[in-house]
């Protein structure tokens, strides 16, 4: 592609060649009114407000008023947004859409965030003329993530596009003819698609939005909003926390090419938030009583002069884990997981090390996949949704040939005539990726990583059986296969698998391996041994206490295992924001901020470190410096800052984190930079005594960030800084891409995030999976609308999640005398999952809801019952 | 001399001209029913409240002395849960009831808003809410409104066709 230059309104710009004229002139940041152009859905003209007058060159005076969306640019095009007639078409456009508006901004939850009224505003119309009556619609009932109210509908078909053509759902469609189209669903019922969050943000008016801020409302301008990583899984997209009055409202998508583009999925959207009451940790307990903050450092302080091991977690950031490590010493600190999973997520971080960890935008770019063994709607929904864009690169590529641009969205799907990128799924169960693959192979979970090394074979040129050579050669002969897998089996020789492709393939692979939690990689990242070495240290008497920070241990390990822990464990003292199963276990409980209240840094996939901030003042302190209160040696910690300085000394590959956002002293030339809108209201209703808010209780100590209105807005912060979009006259996501370099580009001053992943050096292969005796073998079954322990509890996500499975083989279950629907026992303990049975399931396994019905890695034969 | 008697004489004949002052607080003033003084929330013809919390008359507050919390009722209507305004920091500008789309919060006539406390000068919704419609009569949002409550389904608002058959194909 080459640059060629136009002239927009007189000035003369390069842009890049073989695009639309609107997306040329947004990404330089000239504003042409639109509402069905999307930056990740293209052009398809159905909305008519994008009209400029576009001369083709400086003879053509009279020039001509053309789309910008479907219009490509041209070497010493002019074009004219501010042209009358183009102005008068686009008002006429909006006079129009706006004829049967309902009168329903004022109860339309999308107000003052409305990329229609923005639009309207712009163009001056206030008065409707036409006096007949308006359209209407009913609604349906969509679940209890989102809303509907059809009657606000323009038509611009963007939900669709988004819902069918990119996310690949298939129960929303439009109906219906002429100017009474209907976008829903085919009965009433909730949206199948675990990306269907993401249309209360692609659709520009109030038709779908998100239920839950709904019930808890509060205007965009009324909210402050934060930076933050969703804490859901290992890809870490970026999110804004919305929050007013110390309650998180929303979470909406913050735009980084790299990581998330313009989308989440509904783990990440709705989980994590609109928590029930009485789920917190109300205050610090020591032995089952009530005792002031100070009384329950000193009793953990006694706790710990008796010789402690300190425990993280993946859910915990860097600085938590690190001042864990630091507490007891590099020896003494162990990650809160078998080690089967602490020694397989070190080898995925050693093996992106060595072999690059491209992001997920890349994946989109890639030409051939190849998923082993990993649900990826489910482990990593984000993931899933790129890889399904992977698919359409053959199609783009054939309409390309013949001449019609990716842009061109609806020509481009025609001329691409469905053919799809080859993609190969081998997993355990039939998946919600099937409809993208070019080969969908069902395994047992022991015959995956097998699979993958008679594809390496293949690839090294060696004898393999047909399918695996034909996915060898499709690999082979793309210009950048991307191999996926990850922890979601449990089952290390996947990775192991994947690595030897990786070898065979080249330096053209594009590796990808998706851990299970937030900061698993970080964890990983900072060399700490499983559980079942924690125990040894307990057991051999070298510690007496536990000390635990942000995890609940059985969600991630055998109970039997931390039952033992427990009982070796004289004192066990528990950090963590929420009352878990291992709070309730504890002898000192201490409560500390959850993920949205503190700042920290978390390392996702990629091994890219990305720092989130406080999203309220006023929330217990991070557990990082109630453990820094712990120790005289750790007093001098008083910002991130001195926690990740000092964490770079002890483990330099770790040293960039510092980089992953700017400095908690940097300052633009307006000062902080502001988490509230200028627009925030009701600053002095509370001012019940006359008096000034002090500064100092709003204070953040680990950001740049001020919890007010002072400092800089938008753009002008740094991008790892940014509270909003903030461009002029637009409130709505729309204004995302007036700050990125392309459609689907980079932030203009790049992307947030940093890589740590230099210099680490994993172990040689991955640990050996214990034998087991014959038996029912557990494997984990993952939900995408399956939040982590936290995630589980928000009250909507709850609602939308399936009910947990015990999930067998009809043989099994014949065998077994367990009919479905009954309620299991697992171990003999009931399990709250009804028994499912499946053809699917491979004999001899049993299907567990991880974290539901038991942890995710149990390297044990389990024993299935039915309650009662 | 004259010259002081003259004043004496013109000051004097004041005491035959129209008197402009009022003795207030026996007399109270007839002010214009435009005046801007206690602010009120008014209902609609139906007698419920006018008030649908969309924030408007908060954003517009240049003192930002309102603050709203959305809620919704069993039948479908957005209503306010709190709905507060700091009398302490009021300047009576009048935004707020420029900015309302439902008639819901008004300006009175009636001034004497003065108070002992600070305190008592935060007037919350039971504070606020009145039994009437204050100076717009006969206006009902709802009515005009296109989000269907119990009552009033798609369709039955002012100026609205009934709900399109999605089976129609006709032209």
């Amino acid at each position: 592609m080459s640059r060629i230059r136009i002239i927009v309104n007189g000035e003369t710009r390069e842009v890049e060649e073989g695009q639309d004229i609107l997306s040329a002139c947004t990404h330089q940041g000239v504003e042409i009114p639109h509402f069905c152009w999307h930056d990740a859905l293209g052009s398809v003209g159905a909305c008519r407000l994008c009209a400029v007058r576009v001369h083709s060159g400086p003879e053509d005076a009279e020039g001509k008023i053309e789309m910008a969306c479907m219009t490509p640019v041209a070497d010493g095009q002019r074009i004219e947004v501010a042209d009358a007639e183009a102005e008068e078409m686009r008002a006429h456009v909006i006079e129009w859409l706006m004829r049967s508006h309902p009168h329903d901004c004022a109860v339309c939850e999308e107000g003052g965030a409305c990329h229609l009224q923005d639009m309207t505003v712009a163009t001056g119309h206030r008065t409707r003329r036409y006096d007949g009556p308006k359209r209407t619609h009913r609604n349906q009932d969509l679940g209890p993530l989102l809303t509907h109210e059809m009657n606000r509908c323009i038509a611009c078909y963007r939900c669709v596009r988004f819902y069918r053509h990119y996310a690949g759902g298939r129960d929303l469609d439009v109906m219906g003819a002429h100017d009474r189209v209907y976008f829903g669903r085919y009965e009433d019922g909730p949206l199948e698609s675990p990306f269907a969050g993401n249309l209360a943000e692609v659709c520009p008016t109030g038709v779908f939005n998100d239920k839950g801020w709904s019930k808890d409302y509060a205007r965009k301008w009324d909210m402050t909003a934060t930076p933050s990583i969703c804490s859901q899984c290992s890809v870490g997209c970026n999110i804004f926390a919305a929050e007013r009055g110390g309650r998180l409202r929303r979470l909406q998508n913050r735009y980084n090419g790299e990581v998330n583009g313009h989308f989440l999925c509904d783990k990440g959207r709705f989980g994590a938030l609109h928590l029930p009451d009485g789920a917190r940790l109300s205050g610090p307990r020591v032995r089952g009583l009530d005792v002031s903050a100070q009384e329950a450092i000193t009793a953990a302080r006694t706790a710990l002069e008796r010789g402690a091991v300190a425990i993280g977690s993946p859910r915990a950031t860097l600085e938590t884990n690190f001042a864990l490590r630091q507490l007891v010493g590099p020896d003494r600190f162990f990650a809160g997981l078998p080690d089967l999973e602490a020694q397989t997520v070190a080898r995925m971080a050693g093996l992106l090390a060595r072999h690059g960890a491209p992001s997920l935008a890349e994946l989109e770019r890639c030409d051939a996949a190849l998923v082993l063994g990993e649900d990826l709607t489910g482990t990593a929904p984000r993931a899933a949704l790129s890889l399904r864009q992977t698919a359409r690169n053959a199609s783009d590529a054939l309409a390309a040939e013949k001449g019609v641009p990716k842009w061109l969205n609806n020509a481009a799907q025609v001329a691409g005539e469905g053919r799809k990128s080859p993609i190969a799924l081998v997993t355990m169960l039939p998946d919600a990726l099937d409809d993208v693959a070019a080969w969908s192979m069902r395994r047992a979970p022991e015959d995956i990583a097998a699979f993958g090394q008679a594809v390496a074979a293949a690839i090294r040129g060696e004898r393999a059986d047909a399918e695996a050579t034909a996915i060898a050669s499709a690999l082979q002969a793309a210009e950048r296969p991307a191999v996926l897998s990850g922890f979601g089996l449990a089952r290390p020789e996947v990775v192991d698998a994947v690595a030897a492709i990786a070898e065979a393939l080249g330096e053209k692979t594009r590796l990808y391996l998706f851990p299970p939690e937030v900061n698993s990689m970080g964890l990983a990242l900072m060399q700490a041994q499983g559980l079942e070495r924690a125990f040894e240290a307990l057991e051999a008497g070298k510690a007496e206490t536990a000390l635990i920070a942000e995890a609940d241990l059985f969600e991630r390990a055998d109970s039997l295992l931390v039952d033992r822990l427990f009982e070796a464990a004289k004192e066990v003292v528990v950090l963590d924001s929420y009352a878990t199963r291992t709070t309730a276990r504890a002898s000192i409980t201490i409560p500390c901020a959850d993920w949205a209240e503190a700042a920290g840094t978390v390392v996702n996939h990629e091994g890219r470190a990305q720092r989130r901030f406080a999203a309220y003042p006023g929330a217990p302190a991070a557990a990082w410096r109630t453990l820094a209160s712990l120790s005289d040696t750790l007093s001098g910690w008083a910002t991130v800052d001195d926690v990740l300085a000092e964490l770079g000394q002890a483990l330099p590959h770790l040293a960039p984190a510092r980089d992953a956002a700017p400095s908690v002293t940097f300052r633009t030339p307006l000062g902080k930079i502001a988490r509230a809108n200028w627009r925030f209201s009701g600053r002095t209703a509370h001012d019940q005594a006359g008096g000034i808010v002090r500064d100092a209780e709003r204070a953040d100590p680990d950001s740049a960030l001020a919890f007010s209105m002072e400092g800089t807005h938008g753009a002008g912060a740094p991008p790892a800084l940014r509270t909003g979009y903030d461009v002029p006259g637009l409130h709505s996501a729309s204004a995302a891409p007036y700050l990125t370099d392309a459609n689907g580009g980079h932030l203009q001053e790049g992307d947030p995030g940093i890589s740590v992943l230099a210099g680490f050096q994993g172990p040689d292969a991955a640990p050996a999976l214990p034998a087991m005796e014959r038996g029912m073998r557990p494997v984990p079954l993952h939900d995408p609308f399956a939040g982590d322990e936290i995630g589980r509890r928000a009250d909507y996500l709850a609602k939308r999640c399936p009910p947990a499975q015990v999930m067998l083989h009809p043989a099994d279950a014949k065998r077994l005398h367990l009919k479905a629907g009954d309620l299991a026992t697992v171990d003999g303990l009931h399990a709250e999952a009804e028994i499912v049975i499946s053809d699917a399931m491979p004999e001899h396994h049993v299907g567990l809801s991880a974290g539901r019905v038991a942890p995710r890695s149990l390297s044990r034969i389990v024993k299935i019952g039915r309650q009662g | 001399m004259k010259g002081i008697l003259d004043s004496i004489g013109r000051v004097g004949l004041k005491l035959f001209t129209k008197k402009y002052t009022q003795q207030y607080p026996e007399e109270k003033p007839d002010l214009p029913a435009r005046y801007r003084a206690r602010i009120v929330l008014t209902r609609d013809p139906d007698g419920q409240e006018r008030c649908v919390a969309c924030n408007l008359c908060a954003v517009a507050c240049p003192v930002d002395c309102i603050d709203v919390q959305k809620g919704e009722t069993e039948d479908g209507r957005w209503y306010p849960e709190t709905f507060r305004i700091n009398f302490a920091r009021c300047i009576f500008c009048g935004y707020c009831e420029e900015a309302c789309p439902t008639q819901a919060i008004q300006l009175t006539p009636d001034f004497e808003t003065a108070d002992y406390t600070r305190a008592g000068l935060i007037h919350d919704k039971a504070d606020l809410l009145i039994a009437g419609q204050g100076k717009q009569e006969g206006y009902r949002y709802w009515s005009v409104a296109g989000k269907a409550i119990d009552g009033k389904d798609k369709g039955e608002a002012e100026n609205e066709a009934a709900p399109v058959n999605l089976k129609d194909l006709t032209p």
